[in-house]
């Protein structure tokens, strides 16, 4: 009859089906878990490459991140630009327009700064230098995110391209000035205003970064009720949802995206003020350092929600920073601390399958024949 | 009717927590059309998808002339000779007809297009289908679209077709000609399942019959000894009125007059070409014709969503017995202007919800901008959300339940609830019966003709013939983009519309 048929009739060994609605307690013992096992992964990793015992490994990791006063306060200085950089491109990702541009907006807006404090000097009253500079870092940033925007709004160009080719020309424009500003041709540029402190945030409480971690917190606090109770943060949810539905209520769905991009780009310049105003004191074409992508991460793991991304940023920072002290205490080159760093994201990202699907597998009555 | 060909046994399928199949038991014989009846999510389709390998059973066995197998895939439903025709054709465009047909099969020796298109004609002329084997799909109508992928299962050799929903694009001609095409399979000693909720098609076609009600088999019964309202009885679980009231138009006025309509669609092709028409108050206006004829590109003319080339849309106020020109206006400013149209949209989730908001986040599309302050005011769309859900029965944990994860009846109440809650005065709604269980359906019919009652100009967009007669005052019917007949809908027959459907040029001596 079914000549060409298989003749013997398998169950398959797997199949995978959709899960309905997970508890959110379900679903975060599923992250849980997914983190326990990437520590333990990357742990065996360590100790297979290096013969190093596992307890030290993760000794390692805790006193990178806690080890003394000045490493806890790095701790929370990187959380705070990274969550301050996440929460730039969270309107743009909500609203489904894909910013993979927040390294170049942040880098001009650095260069703004940078730019400020070289040519005023100590011409100026600190405060208002830094006002300035404050406000040259906004405006540069939402320019650099408002030429994707409206390429977006008016031609419908490829967001996702557009804002990646914009990082490229930010890099350029950096390595140009630096050039320009730095006598010797030299590549680097030292301290800016080193002995005058011109155009330096000032420590608050004696406390080196305390006015990065305060302003992005007052931030984080701000952009959780933009997006969830303000009308403009709901026009961006329908607009990300459905550009469809978004039309057919009469929202002007250019205006939001040129609109939420201003915002978007404005944060990542506002962050590129906090890390050469707040932090380095100069300017580097690593000046984002990849937190541009880091943070799209950071956003989508927290659901784009602000409150959660703090517990987000603070996960990634700290898994970074502890890869990274695994790496020097082992004497193993950074190479290492990406592979740590590799391993934790892939489990913890690799958990929503988890959380979404659920896998069958053979039952056992079945398989005795 | 004598050899089982396929037999179901205590098939269970879940869905996390949702249960589509529940211990389903059914066989089909050489030689017959078995119809497999059930409402919308009742789950026809799911049990099919089983059988043509596209979901694996979590229970159960199938039995294929007798001997039990497993089906894993598509391709081990073919090797069984199993072929499934489903509701979205899976064609490629740029390929012809005999092309698509060969595409994917692993035959022995050299691609042959010429052998291939050969017995794509041989098997057309068996069974007498209509086709051209080198025609490109994309010149193609729906229904030719159909025919291609019939044949696709036959060309494999199949001996079990499944049909899913096939006369839900078709025309009433188009459809008699299925029917005859079906009825040559049979006689040829294939095994027909035809998946489908229309009741008469049920009964002028299959031998027999099987009920599917919430995901569980009810029964089979055979066709010739049973009637429509048992049938329903069956499917629904209860007994059911079957037919719409419809009460004459008081003191209807003119509210609406569109002129000659010219629209283009994105790639510059005429999609409306000079329509012209009146909508009354108090009076439902259907609108008939074959889907993708320019329905939807005409109510979204109306409701400013579509660019008009050229035409004028007048609306006359009531209160203030002004007139309105529409044209050129976006949303906001129709809304502006105080024309209070109110617009169901076709595509429910995509438009005219946000599927992953919750009942009062929908409820705060329309009026979300209401107020100056900067933030939402959620207490005015909280009321109205428990008011909609309360008075259509909306089925919903709570208000705060994302509506993606509501039933497609209760989609349409929550979404047709807040349309009429803004006391419209023109209310558009675009096949808002589509994919609804019985219940639901007639619950949308009444809420459309409690509104003709208030006054309000009714437009409806049905594809079922005989809903739209029984409902609608006038009927309009559009095919390609042009009107080619305006009929009443107390004395027109089904046939009659059918062929004006397809009739795009001769429709002016029918007015």
């Amino acid at each position: 009859m079914n000549n060409n048929a298989k003749k013997t009739a398998h169950e398959p060994f797997l199949h995978i089906t959709k899960r309905g609605d997970i508890s959110t307690a379900g679903a975060w013992s599923v992250r849980l878990i997914a983190i326990a096992v990437s520590l333990l992964v990357s742990a065996v990793v360590v100790v297979l490459l290096t013969g190093y015992n596992p307890v030290q490994v993760f000794k390692a990791m805790f006193s990178g991140n806690f080890g003394s006063l000045s490493k806890v306060r790095t701790l929370f200085q990187n959380i705070a630009m990274l969550l301050c950089i996440s929460l730039a491109v969270t309107p743009a990702f909500k609203m489904k327009f894909w910013n993979l541009g927040a390294e170049g907006q942040v880098l001009v807006g650095g260069l703004a700064s940078a730019a400020c404090m070289f040519y005023l000097k100590d011409s100026l009253p600190n405060i208002l230098l830094i006002l300035i500079m404050f406000v040259a870092s906004i405006l540069s940033g939402i320019i650099w995110g408002l030429i994707p925007a409206v390429f977006k709004a008016k031609w419908n160009a490829n967001e996702t391209l557009f804002t990646l080719m914009m990082n490229y020309v930010a890099i350029q424009l950096v390595s140009f000035f630096i050039m320009l500003w730095v006598p010797s041709g030299s590549s680097v540029m030292g301290l800016i205003n080193a002995s005058t402190k011109a155009g330096w945030l000032p420590n608050l409480f004696g406390q080196k970064y305390l006015i990065n971690i305060l302003i992005v917190a007052v931030l984080t606090v701000v952009m959780y009720f933009y997006l969830k109770s303000s009308k403009q943060g709901y026009e961006i949810a329908v607009v990300g949802e459905s550009s469809n539905t978004a039309k057919y209520i009469g929202i002007n769905v250019k205006k939001v995206i040129v609109r939420t991009m201003t915002i978007s780009g404005g944060l990542c310049g506002l962050a590129g003020f906090l890390l050469v105003s707040g932090t380095n004191h100069t300017v580097t074409k690593d000046l984002a350092g990849g937190m541009g992508f880091t943070a799209v991460m950071v956003s989508w793991l927290a659901k784009f929600n602000p409150a959660v991304m703090v517990l987000t940023s603070f996960l990634i920072v700290f898994l970074q920073r502890g890869a990274g002290e695994i790496a020097t205490v082992c004497r193993l080159n950074e190479s290492v601390s990406d592979i740590l760093t590799g391993i934790i994201i892939f489990f913890i990202i690799g958990s929503e399958f988890f959380i979404n699907y659920k896998i069958n597998f053979k039952s056992k009555h079945k398989e005795e024949k | 009717m004598s050899e089982i060909a396929l037999e179901l046994r205590g098939i269970t399928k879940r869905f996390g927590s949702v249960t589509a199949n529940k211990n389903v038991n059914l066989c089909a014989y050489r030689g017959e059309i078995l119809s497999l009846l059930g409402e919308n999510g009742s789950g026809k389709t799911t049990l099919m998808n089983m059988i043509s390998g596209i979901y694996y059973p979590d229970e159960g066995k199938i039995l294929i002339n007798g001997e039990e197998v497993v089906i894993k895939s598509p391709r081990d439903a073919f090797d069984y000779k199993i072929g499934m025709i489903h509701q979205h054709f899976k064609l490629v465009d740029v390929f012809s007809a005999a092309e698509n047909i060969v595409l994917g099969l692993e035959e022995q020796g050299r691609y042959n297009i010429k052998n291939a298109t050969q017995r794509v004609s041989q098997i057309a002329e068996k069974y007498g289908f209509d086709i051209d084997p080198e025609k490109k799909i994309h010149e193609m109508s729906v229904s030719e679209k159909q025919t291609v992928e019939i044949i696709k299962v036959l060309y494999r050799g199949a001996d079990i077709l499944i049909l899913d929903e096939p006369t839900a694009v078709l025309t009433p001609q188009e459809t008699q000609k299925l029917f005859n095409v079906l009825r040559k399979m049979k006689e040829d000693g294939k095994t027909i399942i035809i998946i489908t909720h229309k009741l008469h098609e049920v009964l002028a076609l299959s031998d027999r019959v099987a009920v599917l009600r919430k995901g569980e088999y009810i029964g089979t019964v055979i066709t010739s000894q049973t009637n429509e309202s048992e049938l329903t009885e069956m499917m629904v679980g209860q007994k059911i009125d079957l037919n719409i009231k419809r009460s004459e138009p008081v003191n209807p006025q003119k509210r609406l007059e569109v002129k000659n309509l010219d629209c283009k669609n994105r790639d510059g092709v005429k999609v409306l070409d000079n329509i012209s028409f009146e909508a009354y108050s108090g009076e439902i206006l259907g609108i008939a014709g074959i889907a993708g004829s320019g329905q939807r590109e005409l109510l979204e003319a109306i409701a400013g969503l579509q660019h008009i080339e050229q035409g004028e849309i007048i609306y006359n106020d009531p209160k203030t017995e002004k007139s309105e020109n529409l044209k050129d206006k976006t949303p906001l400013q129709i809304r502006s202007l105080g024309v209070r149209l109110s617009f169901v949209p076709e595509d429910r989730l995509g438009m005219g919800l946000v599927g992953n908001m919750d009942i009062v986040e929908n409820m705060l599309l329309r009026s979300y901008r209401k107020g100056k302050s900067f933030f939402l005011q959620k207490k005015e769309p909280k009321t109205l959300a428990e008011k909609i859900i309360q008075q259509l029965e909306v089925a919903t944990p709570s208000a705060n339940t994302p509506v993606r994860r509501l039933s497609g009846g209760n989609v349409q109440k929550v979404l047709v609830g807040r349309e009429i809650s803004s006391s419209p005065t023109v209310l558009m709604a675009a096949y808002p019966v589509r994919g609804l269980d019985i219940n639901s359906s007639y619950t949308i019919y009444n809420l459309l003709n409690e509104q003709k009652e208030k006054g309000v100009a009714v437009i409806f967009v049905g594809e079922d013939l005989d809903v739209l007669i029984e409902l609608c005052d006038r009927i309009l019917v559009i095919g390609e983009g042009r009107i080619t007949g305006v009929v009443d809908g107390r004395t027109a027959k089904k046939e009659e519309i059918g062929y004006l459907m397809t009739n795009s040029n001769g429709g002016k001596d029918n007015e």
